[in-house]
């Protein structure tokens, strides 16, 4: 396990200027460009949560987290914990553009023995944590957040969870844990966009008040606009605090792409031809 | 058992700074020590368990040896998901600690039973599953295992078994340990039933036959040369665990056994049925019920010698 310092090319880990907020929405377009043409190549589906949570990872990965794509197990680096697993090609996608492996490798994403359809740790570099069982991160996170404290390192840790995966027991359990043990480096990120497998989330088993529930287990809450970079980065820079911070991070289903967003279907369906350029002609990119 | 886990976890502790205990809120009387010894490396996680096998495996993978305590089905079937997902799939070294294994907890009722625990932690990759017989053999597994990367469980009894070893034995990783030698009948145990095994082979040779006990803790890794061995050598090879009998010692043996060619031992694997079984059943009850106290397995190993 490495113990070098990160080399210039790490985040700088502050509140975005003008200048790198554009950077930010520029890394977020590659991401659903991306994201797009892997979905639609591997007939794969979820790509309506990649696109939600696509500017949350672009600010994450291209301004807050402090990783170094040149050592990936710097062991003072910030974790990020993808818990909500089927958001996969979104996250291969926010290392591609971070740098931290070839482009090429997206083009093989759910093929034989390539990168799966859920979050693998295995032969990827810059993956902190292996996930796809909804419930799981942030009990890793938690886990994570206690060795930094234990140690007094400043290292933080992300963890990026789904409305749906709210109904699992565990994460209340984790969420519990984090606030007894005081957890101030943890930051869960939930990307609520108000629909899960099956159904709109209140439909299924509503979740609000969502806000007050968090408050009452003792977490510092936040609620953004998901898709507004400068807040995402604002509410992810704030200062360390006694209590660990969730982000409510308000977002749309397949947000980007006018014809996937707040649909249900796009949970399931991969683009087709058709889809994949009219998809990437609203993203700006070349077909 | 408990007793000489926790001295030995306590021992290694002091050796090494990584060695982190979590608890899902059991074990009174037993974690004390560790907890008023290594306050920084002990949390009383609460009860929950799957948050504690997470918890678990983000601390290992943080680069700490972590041990995660609790009762045999509370730290396994409650939390099988984690396990396989967090502890094996990323090869973490967490390893659990199952207290009641068996029917050490048997008055307590079904949720108390620990009888799937073997056959489906044995199912896990890369885990190392152990069940030591005595008190002797716990203290060997923990520093084995301790000093092992990688997930483990450990299948403990509760407290105040008897030492059967008088001296510690060699324990190899994945090694069966040799008790009592043998010609004709063997006795292969997981777990706390070598005393049977050993009680049964004194009846065996009260009645002229020269029965050989092996005491087995290793599930995972097995020792396939040593039975691949006794079963050219043994005319009867009978396996007792105190578990099921799908996918625990008995099914590995059998395994074995099915897989070689000529003449080999005639194999009685003799365990639970996977079905509802009584509510309240002491150890000592459910061992007769299921054939797996001294006299039971001396029966089955004579009945099996007159066929044989």
């Amino acid at each position: 396990m490495s113990t070098e310092r990160p080399n210039s090319a790490v985040a700088s880990g502050q509140p975005l200027t003008s200048a790198s907020e554009q950077s930010t929405r520029e890394f977020a377009r590659r991401l659903r460009v991306h994201v797009l043409r892997m979905t639609h190549r591997a007939r794969a589906s979820h790509v309506g949560t990649c696109l939600s949570i696509a500017d949350v990872l672009a600010v994450l990965y291209g301004a807050v987290a402090r990783v170094d794509p040149t050592n990936p197990d710097w062991h003072g680096r910030d974790r990020v914990i993808m818990s909500k697993g089927h958001g996969a090609a979104a996250l291969y996608a926010a290392l591609v553009v971070r740098g931290f492996f070839p482009e090429e490798w997206l083009d093989r994403y759910c093929q034989d023995g390539a990168l799966p359809g859920h979050v693998t740790h295995r032969g990827v570099p810059g993956v902190d944590a292996s996930t796809g069982s909804l419930g799981h991160g942030l009990s890793l996170g938690c886990g994570m957040a206690l060795a930094a404290q234990s140690e007094r390192l400043d290292r933080r840790t992300f963890v990026i969870l789904s409305d749906g995966e709210l109904d699992e027991g565990s994460i209340w359990e984790a969420l519990m844990f984090a606030a007894h043990h005081r957890l101030g480096r943890l930051f869960a990120v939930i990307d609520y966009n108000k629909i899960q497998s099956f159904g709109r989330v209140e439909e299924v088993l509503a979740l609000e008040p969502l806000a007050a529930k968090l408050r009452a287990f003792g977490w510092n809450v936040v609620e953004v606009d998901g898709h507004d970079h400068a807040a995402l980065s604002r509410a992810l820079t704030q200062l360390p605090q006694a209590a660990p911070t969730v982000l409510i991070a308000h977002t749309v289903k397949g947000k980007g792409v006018s014809f996937m967003e707040d649909r249900l279907e796009w949970h399931y369906r991969s683009p087709s031809d058709e889809q994949l350029a009219a998809g990437l002609l609203e993203l700006g990119a070349v077909v | 058992m408990r007793t000489a886990f926790i001295e030995s976890l306590c021992e290694a502790a002091a050796g090494d700074p990584n060695i982190w205990l979590l608890t899902g809120d059991l074990g009174y009387s037993v974690l004390e020590v560790f907890s008023q010894r290594f306050p920084d490396r002990y949390v009383n996680v609460g009860v929950a368990e799957q948050n504690m096998m997470g918890v678990a495996a983000g601390l290992a993978m943080s680069g700490k040896t972590v041990v995660a305590y609790s009762i045999v089905n509370f730290v396994t079937l409650r939390c099988l998901e984690q396990i396989r997902c967090d502890i094996c799939y990323h090869g973490a070294s967490v390893k659990i600690v199952g207290v009641g294994g068996g029917y050490a907890y048997g008055a307590l009722g079904h949720t108390h039973h620990g009888i799937e625990d073997l056959s489906v932690l044995g199912s896990m990759p890369g885990v190392d599953v152990v069940a030591p017989a005595d008190p002797i053999e716990t203290r060997l597994a923990v520093q084995t295992l301790l000093q092992r990367k990688g997930p483990a469980y450990l299948r403990l009894g509760k407290a105040g078994e008897p030492k059967v070893h008088q001296n510690s034995p060699a324990f190899g990783v994945g090694s069966i340990v040799p008790v009592r030698e043998g010609r004709d009948v063997l006795f292969i145990t997981t777990g706390g039933l070598l005393e049977e095994a050993l009680r049964a082979s004194q009846q065996l040779v009260a009645a002229g036959l020269d029965p050989a006990v092996w005491s087995n803790p290793w599930l995972r890794p097995f020792d396939v040369a040593r039975v691949t061995a006794a079963a050219k050598d043994f005319a009867v090879i009978v396996t007792a665990e105190e578990g099921v009998i799908t996918g625990g010692l008995g099914a590995r043996v059998a395994q074995i056994i099915s897989g070689m060619e000529g003449s080999r031992a005639r194999h009685i694997g003799v365990g639970v049925p996977p079905e509802v079984g009584p509510s309240a059943l002491s150890q000592k009850a459910a061992r007769a019920r299921f054939g797996l106290d001294a006299n039971a397995l001396a029966a089955q190993a004579l009945a099996a010698m007159k066929r044989s």
